[in-house]
């Protein structure tokens, strides 16, 4: 009975910690292609850089 | 659950993304070049006494330089994904429906939080362009992206106007504090290419967030009807 009770609460959990997982990630994509400065990074992302509005120079 | 989570957003992210770098390099990349004109001082503009023809050849497709665009779209439009398919399977947890078409929303909401919000204050700065500090203005972006998108969050599945209420504080609040500006404008890009390039760059970030989301809520329902074929995963 406490098994039935618990299962949609751990479901929860594990959406919850994958979902974190996968917005860090997400984030740090986002960090490295649009808004870390350095040189090479930023001559390879400029074009977007400007195009998706982050603010580049 | 991470597996379903990043295969429906690297769909997702990667079909957006190419959306997002062809309309970028048909629309956006012309203008971009022409205002490269004049921020390298190829062109001067001289404002009303200006005799330099409006119509430029900008050039035509260079492919390292858009090959690396198509990449980095990819790669931004992948980020964006690996955050808003999380959030829509926290979402559906709570009992919300996710499908290809409420998707059009979810990416409607993301171009609100991503691109309006902050370039309601912050415009899409086209080359040239006096600007503050760019860690400044990268603090201040991020903090309007995740403000709008809390709001948006709220109003969406807010049930009472003390949490509407939050939701407009946190949509105006950055912009009544302001973002940080130039002491100085010295612009040498015309205003009607800086214009039009704001103009581009919100029409195609709008066009591939509506993408994005479709797409995220397409990948992401046949996941979780993969799921549920298979309840032991």
């Amino acid at each position: 009975m406490n098994a039935h009770i618990q299962t949609a609460p751990a479901s929860r959990t594990g959406t919850l910690a994958a979902a974190t997982f996968a917005m860090l990630i997400g984030l740090g994509l986002v960090v490295v292609t649009g808004h870390v400065q350095a040189d090479t990074l930023h001559d390879a992302a400029h074009d977007v850089r400007h195009a998706t509005g982050f603010p580049c120079h | 659950m991470f597996t379903r989570m990043l295969a429906s957003a690297l769909f997702a992210g990667v079909a957006a993304g190419l959306i997002a770098a062809l309309l970028q390099l048909w629309f956006v990349q012309p203008v971009l070049l022409h205002a490269e004109l004049y921020e390298t001082g190829a062109l001067v503009h001289f404002g009303s006494a200006s005799t330099v023809p409006a119509h430029q050849d900008v050039g035509g497709i260079d492919p390292l330089r858009d090959g690396l665009s198509v990449l980095f779209a990819m790669l931004v439009y992948s980020g964006y994904a690996l955050i808003l398919v999380p959030l829509m399977a926290l979402a559906q947890d709570r009992g919300a429906r996710i499908d290809a078409r409420n998707g059009l929303i979810w990416g409607l909401c993301g171009f609100v939080a991503v691109h309006l919000a902050p370039g309601f204050t912050l415009a899409p700065e086209v080359p040239g362009v006096a600007a503050a500090d760019v860690g400044a203005r990268q603090i201040w972006w991020f903090a309007t992206v995740l403000a709008a998108a809390a709001a948006l969050w709220l109003i969406a599945f807010g049930r009472n106007w003390g949490t509407w209420a939050a939701a407009i504080v946190l949509l105006l609040a950055p912009h009544v504090i302001g973002a940080p500006e130039p002491d100085v404008l010295t612009g040498p890009v015309p205003t009607e290419i800086g214009a039009l390039f704001a103009a581009r760059a919100f029409g195609v970030g709008m066009a591939a967030w509506v993408m994005l989301g479709g797409f995220a809520g397409y990948f992401w329902s046949r996941e979780m009807r993969a799921a549920d074929a298979v309840p032991a995963e």
